[in-house]
């Protein structure tokens, strides 16, 4: 091998170094968790070709394919594009962001995962940061994604409405609903707001559509699950519009940009910063 | 309140999920449209999803009743043949 590598780059580029000398483990970016039938068959090739005939599921929805060696990088990386694959990234910027299958396939799905996810990928992705940074998606409050183990989760949910005229009385959202919010009341249903947790499973179960949904997103901030965990926080309303979703994950990002140490990841930089000047920011991109 | 008349009657109490749906479903698929079943379920997991898996196959539900001995009872009218 000629001269130095710079595994920095190539990190950069989505190689990592492995453990046996001149190999790296390529991640490959699977925006939202979803590849073509094409996309896989590339892959496979490669793996078969320049790898070990494998390739490794990763836990944020991606694939690597191990034991790429050095000289055969450039010549991957343009059989891959090829194919419509790409690689991801490592290192301190945005990863991939991923996504459960949301409400174009899922019957819970609250939100359209997937185009949201693309969204998201398109404006962020690789945007050089202090530290990592992941986006997840979720479309329900099953939470199948668990957006609260990102920097910036987001989960699908909606904030309801009973047409009381529209009701036939029949109970079943009563009982769909899990967090005990619904009651009747002089022989109407009463909603306990303080209870919603905006899982629309009253809208679903409803027999005749009496309950009406309008679609919106709940954001998680500070999430991490490596060496520490914590639980990304809500510290905003339910957002109803993309615009909005944008303005507060810039909010965010920018706030990560700006207070971050090298290294520090974000739920890091909101205790040592302290949370104030935190929920300030995105309180402003809120309210627009 | 009024007894709602049924035609058939179906007890998934003795079922645990998915099997709760699918015996309601088989015997929904024994009705004529626009026949009624009445179907006994338990409280929990059961009252909370059956209801929604049956309106996702396009019968109308009526009526749901707790019994009051932990079990309730949803009354459909079977849609489509």
């Amino acid at each position: 091998m000629a001269g130095t590598i710079d595994y920095a780059a190539l990190k950069k580029g989505g190689f990592m170094r492995q453990k046996q000398k001149g190999y790296f483990s390529l991640r490959l970016q699977v925006v939202g968790g979803n590849l073509t039938a094409e996309n896989i068959k590339t892959v496979s090739e490669v793996a078969e070709k320049y790898g070990h005939g494998y390739v490794h599921m990763t836990s944020r929805q991606g694939i690597e394919i191990p034991f790429i060696r050095f000289e055969d990088i450039e010549e991957v990386r343009a059989e891959l594009a090829k194919g419509g694959v790409n690689p991801g990234v490592c290192g301190p910027r945005v990863r991939t962001v991923t996504a459960c299958q949301g409400s174009d396939v899922c019957p819970s799905g609250c939100i359209d995962t997937y185009g949201l996810a693309k969204d998201l990928n398109e404006h962020y992705f690789g945007r050089e940061l202090p530290h990592k940074f992941k986006f997840g998606v979720t479309g329900c409050q099953n939470n199948c994604l668990k957006a609260e183990e990102n920097d910036l989760g987001i989960k699908g949910g909606m904030e309801v409405t009973c047409d009381h005229d529209a009701c036939i009385h029949c109970n079943v959202c009563v009982k769909a609903c899990r967090e005990g919010a619904l009651s009747v009341q002089d022989g109407q249903i009463a909603i306990d707001r303080d209870k919603c947790n905006f899982c629309g499973r009253c809208v679903k179960s409803c027999p005749v559509d009496a309950w009406h949904g309008e679609s919106g997103y709940i954001v998680s901030f500070g999430g991490l699950f490596g060496n520490h965990i914590y639980k990304g926080e809500t510290l905003l309303p339910i957002i109803k519009d993309k615009e909005t979703l944008f303005r507060v994950a810039d909010a965010a990002i920018g706030f990560f940009e700006d207070f971050a140490n090298p290294g520090e990841r974000f739920r890091l930089t909101l205790q040592r910063v302290g949370e104030e000047e935190f929920r300030k920011r995105i309180q402003e991109a809120y309210n627009g | 309140m009024a007894e709602i008349s049924f035609d058939e009657q179906v007890d998934i109490t003795d079922k645990v999920c998915p099997l709760t749906f699918v015996k309601a479903k088989v015997s929904l698929e024994e009705l004529d449209e626009g026949q009624i079943l009445a179907i006994r379920m338990n409280d929990g997991e059961p009252v909370q999803n059956v209801p929604r898996s049956i309106k996702e196959e396009g019968h109308q539900i009526l009526k749901l009743e707790d019994n009051e001995d932990g079990t309730y009872t949803l009354y459909v009218k079977k849609v489509g043949d």
